[in-house]
């Protein structure tokens, strides 16, 4: 029986144990019209063997390609010893960290990686981590409104250059709590700074402003942070961890630093695996720790006085403060924070800045060598990691014939910024080589009609 | 005591791992340096050697499931297999970017609709969303179903959820979080649900009831049916939390009980990790009225392909939960597990979970500990209460977790649910053998017997985990969740 370890002598003697005749009379509680005879449209157990065959087979069937496309997900390297390390049982198999005494590996992991996250982002403190990026950008905007000082705003300000379907889950968890996102004016491909005054006269909780934005523009985010501490707003910072290894952290941003940070926690040692498990990461300052959702490790002393970890304020959580809580979430994740822990160490802060400048070199490479082409334009620069291009013909007819010549060439932008023209957004992680670049025009010229020139 | 140093105060300046970042740094020579950071990030630096044994050293002061039992009631603690983990990690499902064309992962796309399928046959409903990736965001999607199913038919006066004072925590937080007020109900002396103060909460405002079967308090809700006549004649549907469903594979369905939404933690039934706090997956199920509202994406098949269904599929979904399409890595490996198990194998689950329980009681009664609802059956789990021996002696329910930890026990659910007094929650779960389950009786004894000849002593406990018992008060009123280089190097 698979995973059931009972003989026959077990079974006997556990029924005597209990007084029963077998096992079905346990069930003696369940209203006789309630119980079913089995799960007929379920099909019989297979042996490992065969569902190694299966899955093997599955995985087969997916088609990988040489990878151009990023829009909130980067193919980066992955040390080995990150997952070998990671589903170690002790890790893998390890409930959630409430009997502290049981549980210092992991805690004391969390408090290393929220020290990380917390100086990463140049912020005071960081949670135990989130479900993904998207879920960390909605949590950010209802903490926003419960701290923000406009406290009869539940409205949040928005780039305009927000991942699109980061913002469509936003709404979703926004909705039932009468949440509301409100776009800023953009021009440019970014936020546009003289068109703010319009706003003057609202009341909003906080302004969330991507870095870099989801086109890899650099919003103008010390002057938005100056003005919108001006009106009393917090500042929340949307940004990808492995570009701020390189770009100014959002603690430094404009006079004050930007009050909350979040974002896809992805690119840190975790796979692309169709789009999950990811995790989403948050810090702030010190003074909104309490407004924080999420779980939160803290080091403190044991009887003996020996430094030990233990989950801490959890009079914010649900277990405690039920209807009254910050937020119904009860779990971290805490797999995907171990892997990312690790890669953090195995890279250090120099790897993390090797890692990321040579992103944006490539990414200048590939955008160098894709507008070689006839009406193959960069549109907005300056531009980080990811940069957007205009096409001379609508972009999902090349992004098709590329994909049938096993590249996948960057993500379409037609459908949630029309605004844009033909724009294709393109990426080129460290992963890409000189030689990559190149198939990539050659096969570009392809797509477009062009006699390639080699 | 084990101790391991944190891995910032074995960093030395200049010391690097790695062969894992490009060699050189490349020059960036086309932005300005107001939007560059001028310090670096404060991460360690160490040796790769450094970093393994640290990670491995840190892994070994963790109880898993792997090294103990862990009858953690309520959370479902069985064995993880190696072979859900292997295949899940496959390269060629790792290596699939979540915005490729659909034709480039139909291995996945194929795998994630026979789940669907399963979840179907499991729950006996008639559409499934894989797309919450926690019990938490499934009671969200269940409860924002709800709503919009009322909002959809103009009847928008409902927004109140009912939910019985044995519920999980995240029930009540749920119903906040969806814009609904909890309005608690109280539980009879048997452990069913007061029916008539259900019938007194009931009413127009009525959104929806929550509710777990078996409960919380490890006992089937015999009077479902009933309940479910109640809030239906109300003009509320009824939600099914899946915590508990474990206890009921293959031999009853949430559809036949009258459920129209139920989310399924595939971390608990389905065998998927824990994996030290998440991640999860909380997928939701629905009958054909709340199918329409399902949060996308979903899988559906169109000419012998499979394809992700988004708005335009379903104009009238609760919408997006993720940035993407969900935890689908743990997806995988709940699909690995139930392919394993078929049909005789989940329901040989629910028979050995409750074989292991109603054995673990019975024997525990036996043995003069005080089951909290001793004229019922007990389900997967079951609550003791250590209320008499508290009395007696002044030890408490956390002391015998403690003490459970020096006999190489993960201790039970303490505390929950809140109603019974110094209570342990206990699910055994089918894994485990009656060997383990024997030792753990015993234990139980020792303890209390310690409790009976030197409480002293047994509040000293746990004394042979890498730390004794932490101080909490501190923790939470001198704030230290972050490393700083002043906090210096602890000797």
């Amino acid at each position: 029986m698979p995973f059931i370890p009972h003989t026959d002598d077990d079974l006997a003697a556990m029924l005597q144990t209990i007084g029963v005749a077998d096992i079905d009379a346990l069930f003696d509680e369940i209203p006789a019209a309630l119980r079913v005879g089995g799960l007929p449209a379920v099909p019989p157990g297979m042996s490992e063997a065969a569902v190694v065959r299966l899955m093997r087979a599955r995985a087969a069937r997916n088609v990988d390609s040489l990878c151009f496309l990023g829009a909130g997900a980067y193919e980066h390297h992955i040390p080995a010893a990150v997952w070998e390390l990671a589903t170690r049982g002790e890790f893998y198999s390890a409930y959630t960290p409430y009997q502290a005494e049981a549980s210092q590996g992991t805690l004391q992991l969390i408090y290393e990686y929220q020290s990380m996250l917390a100086g990463l982002v140049d912020l005071d403190v960081s949670n135990a981590s989130l479900y993904d990026g998207a879920t960390a950008f909605a949590e950010a905007c209802l903490m926003a409104v419960r701290a923000s000082r406009n406290r009869n705003s539940r409205r949040v300000l928005v780039a305009r250059y927000l991942h699109p379907l980061w913002r469509k889950a936003a709404e979703t968890l926004l909705r039932g709590q009468a949440v509301e996102l409100v776009e800023l004016p953009s021009s440019g491909g970014r936020t546009d700074m003289q068109a703010l005054a319009a706003l003057d006269a609202q009341d909003f909780a906080a302004v969330c402003l991507p870095w870099p934005n989801f086109l890899g523009g650099l919003e103008p985010v010390d002057e938005l942070t100056d003005w919108a501490h001006g009106r009393n707003m917090l500042v929340i910072a949307v940004c990808n961890p492995v570009a701020i290894g390189l770009l100014k952290p959002p603690g430094k941003w404009g006079a004050q630093g930007a009050d909350i940070a979040c974002g896809e926690g992805q690119p840190l040692g975790i796979p692309l695996s169709s789009g999950g498990p990811y995790f989403g990461f948050m810090a702030c300052r010190q003074a909104l720790v309490r407004q924080m959702p999420g779980r939160i490790v803290g080091q403190t002393l044991d009887i003996e006085g020996r430094r030990g970890f233990t989950l801490t304020l959890q009079a914010r959580e649900q277990h405690i403060r039920r209807s009254k809580a910050t937020s119904n979430i009860c779990t971290n994740q805490g797999l995907m924070v171990t892997a990312a822990t690790i890669h953090l160490c195995l890279l250090g802060s120099e790897g993390l800045r090797r890692v990321a400048a040579q992103c944006h070199t490539n990414t200048r490479a590939l955008v160098a060598a894709l507008t070689s082409l006839p009406g193959v334009d960069l549109q907005f620069s300056p531009y980080f990691h990811e940069a957007v291009l205009t096409l001379p013909q609508p972009v999902a007819p090349v992004l098709a014939r590329l994909a049938a010549a096993g590249i996948l060439g960057g993500h379409d932008l037609q459908a949630d910024f029309p605004e844009l023209g033909h724009a294709l957004l393109v990426c080129a992680t460290e992963l890409r080589t000189a030689e990559d670049i190149e198939t990539y025009r050659q096969a570009m010229a392809g797509a477009l009609g062009m006699a390639v020139a080699t | 005591m084990r101790r391991e140093d944190l891995i910032f105060e074995q960093s030395r300046p200049g010391r690097r791992a790695s062969t894992h970042a490009p060699a050189t740094i490349a020059a960036i020579d086309d932005l300005p340096a107001s939007v560059l950071r001028e310090a670096p990030p404060p991460l360690p630096e160490v040796s790769e050697l450094q970093v393994v044994r640290h990670f491995t050293r840190l892994s070994q002061l963790n109880f898993s499931i792997d090294t103990h039992f862990y009858p953690l009631g309520s959370c479902t603690m069985k064995y993880n297999p190696r072979v859900s983990n292997t295949l899940a990690m496959l390269p060629g499902f790792l290596a699939r970017h979540p915005l490729e064309p659909d034709s480039h992962a139909q291995g996945v796309l194929e795998s994630l609709f026979d789940l669907q399928e399963l979840l179907k046959a499991a729950t006996g409903m008639s559409g499934v969303s894989l797309t919450p990736m926690a019990g938490a965001q499934g009671e969200f999607a269940g409860i924002a179903m709800i709503r919009a199913w009322h909002l959809a038919r103009g009847d928008t006066g409902r927004t109140q959820i009912i939910v019985p004072d044995a519920a999980h925590g995240t029930n009540p937080a749920t119903a906040s979080m969806c814009g609904c007020e909890a309005i608690e109900i109280p539980t009879g002396p048997d452990g069913d649900v007061d029916i008539d103060a259900l019938r007194r909460a009931v009413g127009p405002k009525t959104a929806g009831i929550m509710l777990t079967n078996p409960s919380t308090l490890g006992v089937f809700e015999r009077r479902i049916s009933e309940i479910a006549d109640i809030v239906h004649a109300a003009g509320g549907l009824l939600y099914y939390d899946g915590a508990n469903l474990n206890a009921i594979l293959g031999r009853a369905l949430p559809a036949g009980m009258g459920f129209d939404v139920v989310h399924i933690n595939l971390h608990k039934t389905f065998s998927t990790p824990h994996g030290g706090g998440g991640p999860g997956a909380g997928v939701v199920a629905v009958n054909s009225r709340l199918e329409p509202f399902l949060p996308i994406p979903i899988v559906g098949k169109r000419d012998g392909s499979y394809v992700w269904l988004s708005e335009a599929d379903r104009p009238q979904s609760i919408g997006r939960l993720s940035g993407f399409m969900g935890n689908t890595g743990i997806l995988l490996r709940a699909y690995v597990y139930m392919r394993l198990l078929g049909a005789e194998g989940m329901r040989r689950v629910s028979g050995y979970a409750t074989l292991n329980a109603n054995y673990l009681s019975t024997r525990l009664a036996a043995a003069g500990f005080t089951i909290a609802y001793p004229q019922r059956r007990a389900s997967h789990e079951f609550i003791i209460s250590l209320k008499d021996v508290a009395r007696d002696t002044g030890a408490t329910a956390m002391d015998f977790a403690k003490a459970l930890l020096d006999r190489g026990f993960h201790a039970p659910t303490t505390y929950f649910p809140l109603l019974v007094p110094e209570c342990l929650l206990i699910e055994p779960t089918e894994t485990e053998t009656r060997q383990e389950l024997d030792a753990f009786v015993q234990a139980l004894c020792e303890i209390r017997d310690l409790a009976f000849r030197d409480v002293g002593e047994l509040k000293r406990a746990p004394q042979t985990t890498p730390v004794r018992r932490l101080d909490d008060v501190r923790a939470a009123r001198q704030l230290d969740l972050v490393w700083h280089s002043r906090s210096g190097t602890v000797n």
